[in-house]
C-alpha cells in the first residue's frame, strides 16, 4: 500500500530532523560551540567543550527527546482512546496533578530532589488526575466533558499546590517551586535521565502494543470488543502509561503542556488518520518539538532562560484554541 | 461455509436494575436470515449484543456449537460472530479501504499486512455493498447510506459464520435497503446464520425466512413472516391499528393510527 511508503518516508524524515535538531541542542548554549566540535566533543576528549557538551548539553538534550517522545505517543494514545483530538495528559490535568504529588513529597521532606520517591509521587498524582476524567468523560462523555473535567481536576491540583507552596515553611523553596512547575530542562545531569528514563521507556512500550486497539476503536467500544480487542484492559494501559510518562516527565522537567496535544495533529493526515500509525510519528514529532523548544528558550535574548514549558504553552495554547474553533459546530451541538 | 447453530436459553440480562431480557429460549440456525422485530425498548440490541458475547447473561447462557460464548477466546469469538452495532460511529477519517480491513483484525491482520485471504475478504466485501471504488474516500466523508455500506462490509470482511446486524438499513435509501438485505439473505441461504434487527415490518416480511417479535424483553411470536405478524398482535405489540395484506414475496404493513394506551 502506499501509505506505508508514506509512514516510513515520514519516521525517517522526523528521525532526520531530531539528529539535526539534536546537534543544535549540544551546539547552542551561552558558550556556542561549532556543530562539528560539538560533535568530536561529545565522542572524544576536546578539553572544556568536552566538560560542556557531556556534562551540561547531553543529559539535556537526552531528557528533550525522552520526555517529548513520552509527551508525544501519550498525546496520540489518548485521542486514540477517547477518539477525541482535544484529549492530552496536559488538557486532564495530569502535569498539575504530577506536580501535587511531586510538591507534597519534596517540601514536607519525605524525600530528596533525585529520589526515585519523586518521580513515583508525581505518578501517582498524574494517575489519579488521567483516571479521574477517563472515569467521568470516557465511555460516553463528549468533547464538553472531557475538557471540563480536565480543568475542574487541573485546577484543583493547581490550587492544592499552591496552598502546599503556602504553607511552606521555607521562603526559598517557594520561589524555586514556582520555577520548577513553569518547566526547565535548564541544568538537568545525567541523574535525572536516569531517574526518568526507565519509566520514560516503559510508558513508551506500553502505548506502543496499543495500536491495533486504538484503530478498532475508530468503531467505538462495542464493535471494537466484537473484533476481539479487550477495551476495558486498552483503557487501563493507557491511563495508567501516561500517567508514568506524564509523572516521570514532571518529575524530571516541571510541567510541559501542550507538546502532547499538538505532535498528533501534525502527523495525523500524513497517515491517513490511522490511530496505530499515529504513535511513532507522534513520539518523533514531540521529541523534535522539544528539542526545537529547548534550543529556542537558549536562543531567546532574555535575563534568565525563558522556561520551555512556559514557551510550550505560549505556542500551544493557540493551537488548541484552533482546534475548538474546527469543532465549534460540535462542541455546540454537544450543549445543546 | 461451515456454520454452528447459535442457542440462547433461559436467556436473562439485567443492565443496572433493569431486567431487559428475561427467559428467552432461541435457536438460530445456519441457512435461514432471522429478522428481529419489537417496539423501542424491547430488549433488541441487548439480545444481539449478548448473542455476540458483549453483555454477561444474568441467568441462562449463548452457546456457538456446542462452546459457550462467553467462555471463548476474544479472537476465537471474534472470528465466529461478526457483529455490526446500531450507532454507526466511525471516529477518525479512515480511508474505506482502512475501515474495512479493520475486519480482519480477529485473524492479527492489519491494514499493511494482510495475508492474500484477507484482501480478497475485503475486496469480496466492497462489491458486495457496492462500494468498489470508493476505497481511498475518507470514511468520514461519506454520506450515511455509503457509510453504513462501509460498516457492513467491515462485518462481512470478517467472514464469520454468524452475522448480527443491529438496524442494517436504517440510514439507507430504498435501493441500497434492498441490496443490503439481499446480501444478508445470500450470507444466509449459503449457511451463515444471519440475525439482522429492523423497524420497516413490510421490508422484513419480504426478506425475513423467520420473524422474531420481542416485547418487554421476551420473545412474543417467532416463524413464518405471514404467521408472526398478524393485525392482533400488531395492535397487542406496538399498540397500533395496521392494515395488513398479503401479496407474491411478502406482506404489506400499513400503520392506520396509534391506539390508546390502555
Amino acid at each position: 500500500m502506499p501509505l506505508d511508503a508514506g509512514a516510513g518516508r515520514l519516521v525517517a524524515c522526523l528521525g532526520v530532523l531530531i539528529a539535526a535538531l539534536a546537534l543544535a541542542s549540544l551546539a547552542i548554549g551561552p558558550a556556542p560551540i561549532p556543530p562539528w566540535l560539538a560533535a568530536k566533543a561529545l565522542v572524544s576528549d576536546q578539553g572544556s567543550a568536552s566538560i560542556i557538551v557531556r556534562e551540561i548539553r547531553l543529559p539535556r538534550m537526552l531528557l528533550a527527546i525522552l520526555i517529548g517522545g513520552t509527551l508525544g505517543i501519550t498525546g496520540a494514545a489518548l485521542q486514540g482512546l477517547l477518539r477525541n483530538p482535544l484529549a492530552d495528559a496536559s488538557v486532564f490535568g495530569a502535569p498539575q496533578a504530577a506536580a501535587l504529588g511531586a510538591v507534597l513529597v519534596l517540601y514536607f521532606g519525605f524525600a530528596g530532589a533525585l529520589s526515585f520517591v519523586l518521580p513515583l509521587a508525581a505518578i501517582l498524582g498524574a494517575l489519579i488526575s488521567i483516571g479521574l476524567v477517563v472515569a467521568i468523560a470516557g465511555r460516553e462523555g463528549g468533547t464538553v466533558v472531557l475538557v471540563l473535567a480536565g480543568l475542574a481536576i487541573g485546577s484543583l491540583a493547581g490550587a492544592a499546590t499552591s496552598l502546599a507552596i503556602s504553607l511552606s515553611p521555607n521562603p526559598f523553596a517557594i520561589t524555586e517551586i514556582v520555577f520548577w512547575l513553569l518547566g526547565s530542562l535548564e541544568d538537568r545531569s545525567m541523574a535525572h535521565v536516569v531517574l526518568s528514563a526507565p519509566f520514560l521507556v516503559l510508558a513508551c512500550a506500553l502505548l506502543l502494543g496499543t495500536g491495533p486497539a486504538l484503530r478498532a476503536l475508530t468503531l467505538g467500544e462495542e464493535a471494537a470488543a466484537s473484533l476481539g480487542v479487550n477495551v476495558g484492559r486498552t483503557r487501563l494501559v493507557v491511563v495508567a502509561a501516561s500517567a508514568l510518562g506524564a509523572g516521570a516527565s514532571v518529575a524530571v522537567a516541571g510541567a510541559i503542556g501542550f507538546v502532547g496535544l499538538i505532535a498528533p495533529h501534525l502527523v495525523r493526515p500524513l497517515v491517513a488518520h490511522d490511530p496505530a500509525r499515529t504513535l511513532v510519528p507522534s513520539a518523533l514529532a514531540g521529541a523534535a518539538l522539544l528539542l526545537a523548544a529547548d534550543c529556542a528558550v537558549r536562543l531567546i535574548p532574555s535575563g534568565v532562560e525563558v522556561r520551555i514549558g512556559v514557551l510550550t504553552a505560549l505556542l500551544g495554547v493557540p493551537v488548541f484554541l484552533w482546534i475548538i474553533a474546527r469543532r465549534r459546530g460540535e462542541l455546540v451541538g454537544a450543549v445543546a | 461455509m461451515t456454520s454452528l447453530v447459535l442457542a440462547a436459553r433461559d436467556l436473562g440480562v439485567r443492565l443496572g436494575r433493569r431486567e431487559v431480557l428475561r427467559g428467552l429460549d432461541v435457536a438460530f440456525r445456519p441457512g435461514r436470515l432471522t429478522i428481529v422485530v419489537g417496539p423501542n425498548g424491547a430488549g433488541k440490541t441487548t439480545l444481539l449484543r449478548t448473542l455476540a458475547g458483549l453483555v454477561s447473561p444474568s441467568s441462562g447462557n449463548v452457546t456457538h456449537g456446542d462452546a459457550p460464548v462467553q467462555a471463548m477466546a476474544r479472537s476465537d469469538r471474534a472470528r465466529a460472530i461478526a457483529y455490526l452495532p446500531q450507532n454507526g460511529e466511525v471516529s477518525w477519517p479512515l480511508p474505506v479501504r482502512a475501515l474495512v480491513a479493520l475486519g480482519r483484525l480477529p485473524y492479527g491482520e492489519a491494514p499493511e499486512r494482510l495475508t492474500p485471504a484477507g484482501r480478497a475478504a475485503i475486496e469480496q466485501a466492497l462489491a458486495q455493498v457496492g462500494l468498489l471504488g470508493f476505497e481511498d474516500r475518507p470514511a468520514t466523508e461519506l454520506s450515511g447510506g455509503e457509510r453504513g455500506r462501509a460498516l457492513l462490509a467491515r462485518a462481512l470482511a470478517t467472514k464469520a459464520p454468524v452475522l448480527l446486524a443491529d438496524e442494517p438499513v436504517a440510514a439507507l435509501d430504498p435501493r441500497h435497503q434492498l441490496l443490503v438485505l439481499e446480501v444478508l439473505r445470500g450470507l444466509a441461504h449459503a449457511g451463515g446464520v444471519v440475525v439482522a434487527v429492523m423497524h420497516d415490518l413490510s421490508l422484513a416480511s419480504r426478506f425475513a425466512d423467520r420473524i422474531l417479535l420481542m416485547t418487554g424483553g421476551r420473545i412474543v411470536a417467532e416463524g413464518a413472516p405471514a404467521d408472526v405478524l398478524t393485525a392482533e398482535r400488531l395492535e397487542a405489540v406496538f399498540g397500533i391499528e395496521a392494515a395488513v395484506s398479503s401479496e407474491a414475496g411478502g406482506l404489506t404493513i400499513t400503520p392506520r393510527r396509534a391506539l390508546p394506551v390502555g
